[in-house]
């Protein structure tokens, strides 16, 4: 009898959460979506709610999250591949591990303060994409630690063991066996942490990401040698997040409406990035069967 | 020459390992010393037993009070939310259902917390502060309620996950040695397994109140950013977090006692969440050795 109930009681908890989950999809799409045309991707912010679009937003949410993958990724996955290969069981490994546990209870405001004083004022890398990379980047760091040290952890010693008995070194084992086996584990790391950079707004706000911005960045492209320029990273910026931000915060109704869009095509992007995620995740367990 | 690019290897690798401890310490040091400056403005009795937050204002107020009222505030909400539903909802998955539904509805659960905040700061202000408005008529657009509800809903996946982890790795004789002496799957749950996932649920539990205190749009947009010295939850206030958003939004110069007023506000938020993952980490160390 009381299991029932409880049974019942537990299926209840389960289905508020994702009726929850259902509803807020389902509200910010009806006000949102019939906004969504293809003006609204082209035009720049404006006085203006019906002539407003998220141009700047969407281009600079692209420009940052390509710097924080370059920089979170490389040393996210050394940093794992480090953790679980080589480090030895002392105080310094000890160290470590407690502070990847730590650093995910850190509230993200925080980097964006530690981002303001060091990146803005102390290494004048002022208000620009490249600040806004590398802040995501810093934020995101531990999830890419902990999946690649899953990932690589679950393959099994044999391999190991079959590598070294070919006369491979420690790096060459991990670098052609260990980490294209745990690639797929790696990867749902990387888009994971990337959904959840992409809809980060308050360390970004913090940082002084520009809330009106009527311009893009400097094109990457140029017609003469090098024909390439980094210019862009210095640009100032702003995302997607915090243009939704900056549209709810006012009273008019109809710059709801927009944020409800920009909602729109934040979440859709979001749930993409994480259902892919899950695929990935299904899909190796199910292939690798050691 | 081969051992020599080994050891070059590891040395690399090693480094970007050790990157994590100075992402903390660079957080710290940072935090601490654009902090100094400020209690040599304001004195630290002051900044602790003051009733006014107005740092920005002509006749300015430096107690941290308010801030502090409102973050406790809108986390106490948040967990009254997060934890019976994220323990039972865990419980349900590890000992009610099948490994195949469970293996669909985890995942699911999860996605709750991929949702940007930003997007729950509208659902906060445009959804559910309407529909709480039609219980309690005399709630205001802003209010720390309705931001604690949603944040406390966004958390649970955080709550349950780890939770459900810790209970499913309690070992199976256990249960089987419950369902031996005649116990239902509920005494089963709650009399055994729970206990025996303690220190794993109770850290869970940790990481929900850090993510309580530090969530930061939802009361950004929701609550009203006004520093209030109240426990009364439909009235607007303003929490560490929201106040630092608040000042960001504006033109602060660097160096003026707004611009390090923020530092503080952060530095105290740093201190209450290491606060918890301290005693987090000596209750999962108290109840490991117990076993």
């Amino acid at each position: 009898m009381w299991d029932f109930i409880f049974a019942v009681l537990g299926l209840m908890s389960l289905l508020f959460a994702l009726v929850t989950l259902l509803t807020l999809i389902i509200d910010l799409a009806i006000t949102g979506v019939p906004r969504i045309n293809f003006e609204f991707f082209t035009n720049f912010p404006s006085r203006f709610a019906e002539r407003a679009g998220i141009l700047s937003a969407w281009v600079g949410s692209f420009c940052i999250m390509l710097t924080t993958a370059f920089c979170a990724i490389p040393l996210g996955v050394a940093a794992g591949v480090y953790l679980e290969e080589y480090s030895k069981k002392n105080w310094v490994s000890q160290l470590i591990e407690l502070n990847i546990i730590n650093l995910a209870g850190i509230p993200s405001i925080t980097y964006g303060l530690m981002a303001l004083g060091l990146f803005v004022y102390k290494l004048k890398l002022g208000q620009s994409i490249l600040t806004a990379g590398l802040t995501l980047g810093l934020l995101v760091l531990p999830i890419i630690i902990v999946t690649t040290r899953e990932a690589i952890r679950s393959i099994p010693n044999t391999i190991r063991e079959a590598s070294y008995a070919m006369g491979a070194s420690k790096w060459q084992t991990i670098r052609y066996h260990i980490l294209p086996y745990s690639s797929g584990g790696i990867l749902t790391g990387v888009i994971i942490s990337l959904s959840r950079a992409i809809g980060e707004t308050a360390p970004l706000i913090t940082i002084g990401a520009l809330t009106f911005i009527a311009f893009l960045p400097t094109p990457p492209v140029e017609g003469h040698f090098p024909f390439v320029n980094f210019k862009w990273l210095m640009d100032p910026f702003t995302v997607m997040p915090i243009q939704m931000f900056n549209w709810l915060s006012r009273p008019q109704p109809e710059f709801h409406v927009n944020a409800a869009a920009t909602g729109v095509i934040l979440l859709l992007m979001t749930l993409i990035m994480n259902g892919g995620a899950i695929y990935l995740r299904l899909r190796f367990r199910k292939k690798m069967k050691w | 020459m081969r051992r020599l690019r080994e050891r070059a290897i590891e040395t690399v690798l090693f480094l970007a390992a050790a990157s994590s401890v100075l992402v903390t310490a660079g957080i710290v040091g940072i935090l601490v010393v654009e902090s100094i400056p400020f209690f040599s403005h304001v004195s630290l009795k002051d900044f602790l037993t003051d009733t006014e937050w107005t740092p920005l204002f002509e006749n300015a107020h430096y107690g941290i009070l308010p801030l502090l009222c409102g973050t406790f505030l809108s986390t106490v909400i948040a967990l009254s939310v997060a934890i019976p539903l994220g323990t039972v909802a865990a419980a349900f998955l590890s000992e009610y259902i099948r490994p195949s539904l469970r293996e669909i509805l985890k995942p699911l659960l999860e996605l709750l917390a991929a949702v940007p905040t930003v997007v729950y700061g509208y659902f906060a202000l445009l959804f559910v502060t309407p529909l709480l408005q039609k219980v309690i008529p005399s709630l205001g657009g802003f209010n720390v309620l309705s931001a604690g509800i949603v944040i406390g809903i966004m958390i649970v996946p955080y709550v349950s996950s780890l939770s459900e982890d810790a209970m499913r790795s309690v070992p199976g004789h256990l249960r089987e040695a419950s369902f031996a002496v005649g116990a239902s799957r509920m005494q089963t749950a709650f009399r055994v397994v729970i206990p025996a996932a303690f220190s794993g649920i109770s850290s869970a539990y940790i990481l929900g109140i850090s993510r309580a205190l530090g969530e930061t749009m939802v009361v950004a947009i929701a609550a009203g950013m006004q520093p209030n010295l109240t426990l009364n939850p439909t009235e607007p206030a303003a929490t560490i977090t929201a106040f630092i958003v608040q000042v960001s939004l504006g033109d602060l110069p660097h160096g003026s006692i707004g611009y390090q007023s923020i530092y503080v506000a952060g530095l105290s938020l740093l201190v209450l969440t290491l606060c918890f993952n301290v005693i987090g980490l000596w209750l999962r160390k108290k109840f490991q050795e117990k076993e």
